[in-house]
């Protein structure tokens, strides 16, 4: 059973307050862009097999949205941070690149 | 390749079954061939056998990283239908159906085909409405189908509970000659015929890399060492966006874990397969008596195949509201495989950005059902660069906003 702790109001939740929210960090397109930019915010993930950055809402309790950083392959929850950021705090980068030798933030992107 | 046969049997019976073959060789790769494909599951197997079968590329080798059938293929509830609603997929799912009516005398191996009928409950007004459509569409395409009343349903599934606690059964949607198949049988059916036409099947091997020149592919590297082959066929279910950042290109993929249950083994109770996709579970009974259940895939991406207890939970309690009499079951085994979803939750079967690479997966919930068709279509794509199956099924339709939208007809899509 996954839990994850919410950085807003510091629950250990369990999977079922939860509710996956997908891939965090897209650049978003909209009207306008190029055809294959729209394409790529609305259909295209990283899907990787390790380290993921994805959107949670800690939906049966506290109520607000958050980011986690994950790995798809051992479940390991790395950390957990506010959703207001473009990117994942440098502190939890360096902890996954620590665990996750050869490891670097956006080498698919 | 010795034929099976009832004479077959008889002659072993003499001499205490010693002298049956192998039904595959286990192979040694070779420096080069003209095809590989990745992913011995079922869909790596029927491409590898219709490109022999059909247009008499028999130089291919099917490389597997683990035994052949054991990934999603080996894991799947077996469920073969072909009520979707839009044009293409009714076309290569009724293909598939229809190619496993011939399979076991084709492959000459028993995969136990059994079309014993396949309900989907309507239990709200929305799903009467989605499924009554889905018939007149199925009309226009020849698949024969049909929307059925309570009553009737009560008939096809005396086990059933009409007036469930949270949603009543306001009718069905009923294909007669929809049902069920062995799934080990399929994948190890065309492995043996595969590899009687010298075809290469190389298991416990995994590609780690995928080998270019410039735009085009020149092979693929493994444990087993390097494989040259001027054309690549990718066909690993929920690896597919791994081995396509191998290649080089992204893919419109989400992997996820879809689970499913048997009860320990019961006299026959229901000689059909029933899914309800409102409340999210289904069921039928294979030839053992064990009741086979299913429901919904989880939510977050997954490469464990282990799925989320809730979601057990949730599938027993749909089908406990439906069939009341299964509360009593004791479940025996519960396992998971890990499945790769498209946004319109239909497959992609299409050329790739690097050339002589194809790429078939997206089936997600439901490519059992798919395997003969997707291999027969996906053997012309590979061989002829088009094949009317598989052509409206590209890549491209994401960006040209082409989808195929099977979403709409069923929350639970196997
Ligand atoms: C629980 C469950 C229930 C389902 N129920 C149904 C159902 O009732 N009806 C239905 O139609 N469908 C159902 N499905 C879906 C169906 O099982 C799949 O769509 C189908 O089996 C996919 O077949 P495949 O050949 O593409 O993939 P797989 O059978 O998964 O084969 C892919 C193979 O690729 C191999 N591979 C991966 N990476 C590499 C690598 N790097 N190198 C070498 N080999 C590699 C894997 O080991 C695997 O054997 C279900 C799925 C699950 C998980
Ligand atoms: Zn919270």
């Amino acid at each position: 059973m996954l839990t994850i702790q919410c950085p807003h109001c510091g629950v250990q939740a369990e999977e079922t307050e939860l509710s996956p929210g997908g891939e965090a960090h897209l650049s978003r397109f909209g009207p306008g862009s190029e055809d294959q930019d729209f394409e790529a915010y609305l259909f295209f993930r990283e899907n990787p097999k390790g380290v993921h950055f994805e959107r949670w809402r800690h939906v049966h309790g506290c109520g607000k949205w958050f980011h986690a950083a994950r790995c798809t392959v051992t479940m390991e929850v790395f950390g957990t941070y506010s959703a207001q950021t473009t990117e994942p705090p440098k502190a939890l980068r360096d902890k996954i690149s620590e665990k996750r030798p050869g490891w670097t933030w956006r080498d698919i992107a | 390749m010795k034929r099976y046969s009832v004479f077959a049997v008889a002659r072993q019976a003499l001499s205490n079954h010693q002298g049956w073959e192998r039904a595959w060789r286990n192979a040694t790769p070779k420096k080069r061939y003209d095809v590989v494909i990745v992913g011995a599951g079922g869909h790596g197997l029927a491409t590898a056998y219709y490109l022999g079968k059909n247009f008499g590329i028999t130089n291919v080798a099917v490389i597997e990283k683990g035994w052949l059938g054991g990934g999603n293929t080996g894991r799947n509830t077996t469920i073969i239908r072909s009520n979707y609603l839009q044009d293409p997929s009714a076309a290569i799912y009724e293909k598939s159906r229809s190619l496993y009516e011939t399979m076991s005398q084709d492959l000459n191996y028993n995969v136990m085909y059994s079309p014993r009928g396949v309900l989907m409950l309507a239990q709200t007004e929305h799903e009467v409405r989605g499924y009554r459509r889905t018939a007149n569409a199925n009309a226009l395409q020849g698949v024969d189908t049909e929307f059925v009343s309570p009553k009737r349903v009560k008939e096809i599934v005396p086990i059933i509970n009409l007036d469930g606690p949270r949603y009543p059964v306001l009718g069905g949607l009923w294909q007669a000659r929809a049902g069920t198949a062995r799934h080990d049988a399929v994948a190890w059916g065309y492995a043996r015929a595969c590899s009687d036409m010298g075809i290469d099947i190389i298991q416990k091997c995994e590609v780690t890399g995928v080998r270019r020149d410039g735009d085009r592919v020149t092979g693929v590297d493994t444990t087993k060492g390097q494989i040259d082959c001027d054309k690549l066929g990718i066909l690993v279910a929920g690896h597919s966006g791994h081995l396509a950042g191998m290649a080089g290109f992204r893919l419109p993929i989400e992997s996820v874990a879809l689970q499913a249950l048997v009860s320990e083994p019961i006299k026959p109770i229901m000689d059909c397969v029933v899914m309800a996709n409102t409340v999210h579970g289904y069921m039928s009974q294979s030839d053992k008596g064990e009741m086979v259940i299913g429901g919904g895939a989880d939510g977050y991406n997954n490469y464990t195949q282990r799925g989320s207890f809730h979601h057990i939970e949730e599938t027993v309690r749909a089908l406990v509201e439906t069939f009341p009499m299964v509360s009593r079951l004791k479940m025996l085994r519960q396992w998971g495989g890990i499945v790769d979803m498209t946004g319109d939750r239909s497959p992609i079967l299409s050329k790739t950005p690097v050339e002589g690479v194809f790429i078939n997966c997206g089936w997600g919930t439901g490519g059992f059902k798919a395997i003969p068709g997707s291999g027969w279509g996906f053997a012309e794509l590979m061989a002829r660069g088009t094949s009317p199956l598989c052509d409206e099924f590209s890549l491209g339709r994401f960006r040209e906003g082409r989808f195929i939208d099977e979403s709409v007809a069923a929350g639970v899509a196997h």
